[in-house]
């Protein structure tokens, strides 16, 4: 089973949501956390695992043999990405707006094009007391997340694990990316109408991939009742409620998962988990009704 | 004509409260919000729209079901697993068009793509310029680029001083995208650890991209010893603190009121942000 924990808004709490879901979890299931937000991985610093391998993670972008090339344009023609040119006697390759998509090594003539790769960020994969953790890292100054999310993706064994995915914040590409595949999605918001416009955007994107969602209302108290309203409009089960607490942020703050500083939170993600597997089993049968 | 991003790393630190304030203590400047995946500007900025853009951007291929042969090449030579059973997963499609160019019988064109919204809208406190990705697109910091466009513009044609951003969390495309050729940026963050890690990653990105930057610590009195230590590393990296905000839950009752903090409260946080708004325009003038 794959769960994810996406939010829209940043900073909601869906990496406290993560790790104290699989914190809680590791001692009755085998579980596998999957840090997904490869541009501000935060994972570890609440977890300190030992990370025992390390991968790089690499696009394959063009080199150009000019021996061979005869400047005849082809490969700047099909780049869509504005990413190799050829002026006069010249080609350039900007390998910051390549994608890898491999058209232009593959479609010259002359096969003058060979393939080479650029890191562009790493995969680290380690474990925390029997918990198994992976988390991919953007280099700073890189633009594309979506090939390191894609690795760290590939770690996940969900027929053997409970895998849980930390998402990045937003709606976009990365998101559809590091949720893709899951059998559930919880959506971490805060009762503000901040909270509340993102989580609309949220619910939208997880529907669009048709997959079933639920809610985690995190600092309860702290704004408006609206997000309680647009869940009961929309169907939309709230899961677990974690109220506004002075406790609960500096426990935050100095990097302590919630359930390691108050244990009596277990019970509480426990639930959250059991009311998660209903919910995907109930899907399950009406499916194959 | 002066530029000031506000980024943080990590998300949920105030980089919105803060520029809704910018915007009310500001004088002749454009807003522009480039968090174009979850823009909430608008909503302490009660703009009404002006104009509105279709935005258009990248390609999506398309497979002409009665021209294709099921040969299979396109599957095989995508690298992005776009294409399966003969069909195009127009979520996984990068674009690229590689499909296109080796299909044997022509049956792949490339489509332009609808990817969301751009809009012109006045305020009370001027124009603001804002976007609507649309929903699981692409955010390859092309809309982003788009706003600044339009933002500088305005400032251009009305002969503005500042255009202040609201920028994306995170790191990659669209804080690239926001941040290049600014002339400061104003990284928000608070005394978590968590908020501390992407600090120095987003400063590495200003460092890279070569914008000067400032730090502003939010809810500080969370965790006094992270915020000394926040302290002492801008200190060390020669990094100014241009501001500290304390806690104070009037600034959740503002964002409920949709209206800046500034103007809702004149207690110790609107006062802080009034002098963080004087040390980051002495900045900009220096």
């Amino acid at each position: 089973m794959i769960i994810s924990v996406a939010s829209g808004k940043g900073g909601t709490g869906k990496t406290l949501i993560a790790t104290s879901l699989a914190l809680s979890l590791k001692d009755i299931e085998k579980v596998q956390l999957l840090d997904c937000d490869v541009e501000e991985p935060n994972d570890h610093v609440f977890l300190k695992p030992e990370i025992t391998s390390s991968r790089a993670v690499s696009l394959l972008i063009p080199k150009v043999d000019e021996d061979k090339c005869t400047y005849c344009g082809k490969c700047a023609q099909v780049c869509a990405y504005n990413a190799i040119a050829v002026l006069g006697n010249h080609v350039l390759t900007f390998a910051q707006l390549c994608h890898g998509c491999g058209a232009c090594s593959y479609l010259c003539p002359e096969k003058a094009i060979s393939e080479e790769s650029r890191e562009t960020g790493i995969v680290e994969s380690g474990h925390i007391d029997g918990l198994s953790f992976i988390q991919g890292k953007l280099t700073v100054g890189e633009a594309m997340p979506g090939p390191v999310i894609r690795k760290v993706k590939e770690y996940a064994d969900n027929d053997d694990s409970t895998v849980i995915i930390d998402v990045p914040p937003g709606t976009s590409c990365p998101v559809v990316e590091a949720v893709k595949g899951s059998d559930f999605c919880l959506l971490v918001t805060e009762p503000t109408p901040f909270g509340l416009n993102d989580l609309t955007l949220a619910v939208e994107t997880v529907r669009e991939l048709g997959i079933p969602c639920g809610v985690v209302l995190n600092r309860a108290g702290v704004g408006d009742n609206k997000v309680e309203g647009y869940c009961k409009k929309e169907s939309l089960p709230i899961l677990l409620t974690i109220p506004l607490d002075t406790d609960i942020a500096r426990l935050y703050s100095r990097g302590i998962p919630l359930v390691e500083g108050l244990p009596q939170w277990r019970d509480g993600f426990l639930e959250l988990f059991d009311k998660i597997k209903a919910s995907i089993d109930e899907r399950n049968r009406n499916t194959e009704r | 004509m002066k530029e000031i991003v506000i980024l943080s790393g990590k998300g949920g630190t105030g980089k919105t409260t803060i520029v809704g304030s910018f915007a009310a203590l500001a004088k002749r400047k454009v807003l522009a919000d480039c968090d174009v995946d979850a823009a909430d500007l608008h909503l302490l900025l009660s703009p009404s729209e002006r104009k509105q853009s279709e935005f258009w951007s990248g390609q999506i291929a398309h497979i002409d079901k009665d021209l294709c042969n099921e040969c299979g090449l396109c599957q095989e030579i995508c690298r992005f697993n776009a294409i399966k059973d003969f069909k195009v997963d127009p979520v996984s499609c990068e674009g690229c068009g590689f499909c296109s160019h080796v299909c044997p019988v022509e049956a792949i064109t490339m489509q332009e793509n609808m990817s969301g919204y751009w809009f012109i809208s006045d305020t009370k406190y001027g124009p603001l310029v804002h976007a609507r990705l649309g929903i699981a697109q692409e955010n390859s910091g092309k809309l982003v680029a788009a706003v600044r466009q339009q933002a500088r513009q305005i400032a251009g044609e009305r002969n503005l001083d500042y255009v202040i951003s609201d920028g994306p969390p995170g790191i990659g495309c669209p804080v690239i995208s926001s941040l290049s050729g600014a002339s400061l940026a104003l990284l928000v963050t608070e005394p978590t650890l968590s908020g501390m890690h992407d600090l120095e990653r987003v400063f590495g990105v200003c460092q890279h991209f070569g914008v000067p930057a400032m730090v502003c610590i939010n809810k500080y009195d969370l965790n006094e010893e992270n915020t000394w230590q926040i302290e002492s590393n801008c200190l060390s990296q020669g990094v100014k603190i241009a501001g500290k905000i304390p806690f104070d839950n009037v600034v959740t009752e503002a964002i409920v009121h949709g209206v800046p903090v500034v103007e809702y409260s004149r207690n110790g946080v609107s006062q802080q942000i009034d002098a963080l708004w004087g040390t980051v325009l002495q900045s900009l003038n220096h």
